[in-house]
């Protein structure tokens, strides 16, 4: 995958046909300690300790429709090409967190991306799920969350398009500034 | 910050609006799919046009969904278009541009593409 913001959707896909409601998406990038710390934690229908250990194995499934399953794989790959990792909690019944670092500065950590589009694209249901997206750079931080943006909408769903673009846009106007630009 | 809110009560007015306007149910549907293969096809750009040119369109009377992998990886992209009392018509090989097209010739016009269509009717 080319872009953090990829291997995050393909996460937040996880979750989501895991039966999550509530997701929380935090993205913590520390210079520091030249790190990256990405984690989805959802409040799906969880693994048991069987699954687990397999989910990282790039021919491990449950969907019928293709035999491979890749998703973890390729986060997995990306972590270890940057000095990182991933790890993974899940419980049956309560949910799963994925966590993977990299180093920071690393020369082939992909870059952010379009985290506008993946948090749109998650969103883009007919089943709400409440999403939280926490990002830390330094000292700055943003925030978006779904319930939020459901208050000020009131009636009107998520999954309509200008609704989602709207999203798209707001959320990578808000990340510009965390980066020190002034907004798309 | 301000401004975007004031850009959001302007998107829920049009809704407001719109659904004054149209019959209860009635409602075209866009699903894009977003398995692994759909994403590392470039399914999220498909989406991001999608969601870009229905504001520019001003269509909220259009619900937005997506899907899983169906098996048909090869073709990924894939868009579906249901418009009300018509059959599910599958785009196949989607990319930014084709997606825009679909929105304003098939969603707005109701006419099918028909050299990019790879199913009809499936479910």
């Amino acid at each position: 995958m080319e872009e953090l913001a990829l291997h995050i959707l393909e996460l937040l896909e996880n979750a989501l046909v895991a039966g999550a409601h509530h997701i929380l998406i935090t993205m913590v990038e520390d210079e520091e300690r030249d790190q990256v710390t990405i984690e989805v934690q959802d409040d799906g229908r969880g693994m048991g300790p069987e699954a687990l250990q397999k989910v990282l194995d790039p021919f491990y499934t449950t969907r019928a429709t293709r035999k491979v399953g890749l998703g973890l794989p390729l986060l997995q790959a990306t972590a270890a090409q940057c000095e990182g990792n991933v790890t993974l909690e899940s419980r049956t019944g309560q949910g799963t967190r994925v966590s993977a670092t990299m180093k920071l500065s690393h020369p082939d950590l992909p870059p952010l991306g379009d985290m506008g589009a993946t948090i749109a694209t998650a969103l883009s249901r007919e089943e709400p799920v409440e999403l939280v997206y926490y990002h830390r750079r330094e000292h700055k931080e943003f925030k978006f969350s779904s319930t939020w943006l459901q208050f000020h909408l009131g009636e009107v769903p998520l999954n309509c398009g200008p609704v989602l673009d709207w999203v798209q846009r707001y959320i990578n106007k808000g990340l510009a500034e965390l980066y020190g630009g002034e907004g798309k | 910050m301000i401004k975007s809110l004031e850009e959001l009560q302007k998107i829920k007015e049009a809704w407001l609006e719109a659904i004054s306007l149209r019959e209860a149910g009635q409602k075209a549907k866009i699903v894009v799919a977003m398995g692994t293969c759909g994403i590392a096809a470039g399914a999220r750009e498909v989406m991001s046009a999608i969601l870009d040119e229905l504001a520019k369109r001003r269509l909220t009377n259009v619900a937005v969904t997506q899907m899983g992998c169906i098996g048909l990886c090869a073709q990924e992209p894939l868009v579906d278009v249901i418009l009300p009392g018509k059959p599910r018509v599958t785009y196949g090989k989607v990319d930014a541009n084709k997606a825009r097209q679909i929105v304003g010739r098939h969603v707005v016009n109701g006419t099918v593409i028909s050299e990019w269509v790879v199913n009809r009717g499936g479910e």
